[in-house]
């Protein structure tokens, strides 16, 4: 009897596993196989090579370029958390009746109505040299010559992942807000504790996992990113995915694999690092 | 040793848009009482705890605590503490960072709060627990924790939410106990909101009996029990049956109260199979609905034309000598001296 239990447990598991396999570890392991290839201008030769990293981690070039997108990652990371944390609080903390909850969330949600592309793109008349943001300065006499850094600058590029991701953050904050029983805060004020104490004390901790979530969302995110970064600054700075795509247009898919091993190891590290710190399996 | 504060509660009306949940209320609660604000579900009486807690705003009406009006002070510079129905422990915290939340807020510094905190918990027996979150302990155990946590800033007043009402039967009993013997020790006031009257009867120095926002009486157990003011009173407490005062051919007091009830102590009744009464004794022919045998009493239900089903409350031994069925038509009597005129 147990033995005809075990083979139903199997076939249970088997659909999701086999989708796990075809579309995950299939195309994992085949990035990891091409990465040790080798590459001609025309052809890719299958072959036991480390020279693909050795090309990767001694070239400045490529350090400077990692260096540059976990900084697009850290600066958008506190920035969603930031702004995430704030409407997070609004909507679970200031908004009592639960249909404008949903309401208001529904709206948070709107932008993600259209592609990112799209959103993207509608900076450019905003931001440009003669955008409205501009001459609505240069109209006000704030400014005197057109701002050069809003466009095709780190600066654009931050912004649309901050505009592009902050939702990621607010989803799971407030799903770990609306969990904290009102009784606690109570019992906080209770104890004495002011408003900020209580944010600090009580609110703060009780949303780590929610916090954990977002960040893994925005920080996986924002690293793999390359067409807000093409995009936003212009083709003036570079990240880890536009490299890779420049060497995947260069046909030098041995390269670009390389590269992708690379980065998911920096990333699954990431990510761990945060599942270290905070327990989310409590949130799931 | 400073003179503990009584608290007084004048005129005190909550309103919720056009709902009053608490009705201009008066109460006298004295110093290092234990009293018990007891009702049914929505009759006001945890609105009036919270309010006394600084949890609820007052729409009208003071509360006095000794010689301060503590009506608009925060929860934290009132003097009282609460302990909330769920305990309301911080998940994130072990026992000793909960018990020294407060101590945190005023920011004491980690060893001597941390101290404080152990000190407390020895108080009431949690100090091996002391590294283990919430979670890890039984109802029982949080209540501790959350007692502890609520006396360590030294209250006059403990205000406590439904405290037993989370836990199981066996253990509610026991609990009961130590949250009286605590009071009795630390000589404080405690303000207790419970729905169950064993608990209030058991516990309360003064039984406070709400309904409808108001208070329908307030006084010393034996009293609420062996002269309920109104009707509702006499229900809610049980162990009565409430007959209208023509029915119990009551004599009508002169000035007194126009009671057009009476309540008669269900442990007072007798029964007797049959269908003629006894004389000298005032008595009513009804038919045995029920008979539930508690152990050291039994309790016979019996329909009467027109009333609502009265009880007797009968010893066994006085029960076995003559002992009634049910379907079977009684005699339900009772001494004129133990009827008691209800005022409303």
């Amino acid at each position: 009897m147990n033995r005809v239990n075990s083979w139903v447990t199997y076939l249970q598991v088997a659909p999701l596993s086999l989708v796990f396999l075809l579309f995950l570890v299939v195309p994992i392991v085949t990035i990891v196989v091409v990465s040790f290839f080798d590459y001609s201008t025309t052809q890719i030769i299958p072959a036991f090579l480390l020279q693909n990293y050795e090309e990767l981690l001694l070239s400045p070039v490529t350090w400077q370029t990692y260096l540059q997108t976990l900084q697009f990652a850290v600066i958008t990371w506190v920035l969603t958390l930031l702004i995430g944390f704030v409407i997070a609080y609004y909507l679970a903390f200031y908004v009592r009746s639960p249909t404008w909850q949903t309401v208001l969330f529904l709206v948070c949600t709107i932008p993600f109505w259209t592609s990112n592309i799209i959103r993207m793109i509608s900076w450019i008349p905003f931001l440009g040299r003669n955008g409205l943001m501009n001459s609505a300065l240069l109209q006000l006499g704030l400014i005197h010559e057109p701002l050069e850094f809003l466009l095709f600058s780190n600066f654009a590029v931050v912004l649309a992942y901050v505009h592009l991701y902050t939702l990621f953050m607010v989803v799971p904050i407030f799903n770990s807000m609306v969990r904290i029983d009102r009784s606690l805060l109570e019992a906080a004020r209770d104890g004495g504790a002011s408003g900020w104490q209580t944010l600090w004390n009580v609110i703060l901790p009780l949303c780590k996992p929610g916090i954990a979530i977002g960040s893994i969302f925005v920080v996986t995110i924002v690293m793999g990113d390359f067409v807000t970064v093409r995009l936003m600054s212009g083709g003036q700075t570079a990240s880890v995915g536009l490299m890779m795509m420049n060497a995947m247009s260069l046909l030098q898919y041995p390269a670009a694999a390389a590269n992708a091993v690379v980065l998911l190891i920096l990333v699954l590290l990431t990510v761990a690092v945060m599942m270290r710190l905070v327990d989310i399996r409590k949130e799931l | 040793m400073a003179t503990k504060p009584d608290i007084e509660l004048v005129h005190l009306t909550k309103r919720y848009g056009n709902t009053v949940a608490v009705d201009a209320i008066h109460l006298k609660i004295p110093a290092g009482s234990y009293c018990c604000l007891l009702g049914p579900s929505g009759c006001g009486k945890t609105t009036t705890l919270r309010m006394i807690a600084g949890h609820e705003e007052v729409s009208e009406g003071d509360i006095i605590l000794g010689a301060e009006n503590i009506t608009g002070l925060p929860p934290a510079a009132r003097g009282t503490a609460m302990m909330f129905q769920s305990y309301a422990l911080f998940p994130h915290l072990d026992c000793t960072d909960n018990v020294a939340f407060s101590l945190k807020m005023r920011a004491i510094d980690k060893e001597t709060r941390r101290a404080r905190a152990v000190e407390m918990l020895k108080r009431v027996h949690m100090d091996a627990y002391a590294g283990r979150l919430p979670a890890q302990l039984s109802g029982g155990q949080q209540q501790r924790v959350a007692l502890a946590r609520a006396l360590i800033t030294d209250p006059q007043v403990l205000l406590l939410d439904e405290p037993l009402s989370a836990l199981d039967p066996f253990l509610r009993i026991r609990m009961r106990e130590e949250l009286k013997s605590l009071q009795t020790r630390l000589g404080i006031s405690f303000i207790h909101v419970t729905h169950s009257q064993d608990e209030a009867m058991a516990l309360a120095d003064l039984v406070v009996v709400m309904n409808g926002g108001r208070i329908e009486q307030a006084a010393p157990p034996r009293e609420v029990f062996n002269r309920p003011a109104s009707a509702f009173v006499a229900r809610f407490i049980g162990g009565h049956n409430v007959l209208p005062a023509a029915v119990a051919r009551a004599p009508v007091m002169p000035g007194a109260g126009e009671g057009p009830f009476v309540a008669i102590r269900a442990d007072r009744m007798s029964v007797q199979a049959g269908t003629s009464g006894g004389a000298g004794v005032t008595s009513l022919q009804g038919v045995t609905r029920s008979v539930e045998y508690l152990g050291s009493t039994v309790q016979v239900g019996v329909d009467v034309v027109g009333l609502e089903t009265l009880s007797a409350t009968l010893p066994e031994a006085r029960f076995d000598a003559s002992p009634v069925r049910p379907g079977e038509p009684v005699i339900l009597s009772w001494k004129p001296e133990d009827v008691h005129v209800l005022g409303r």
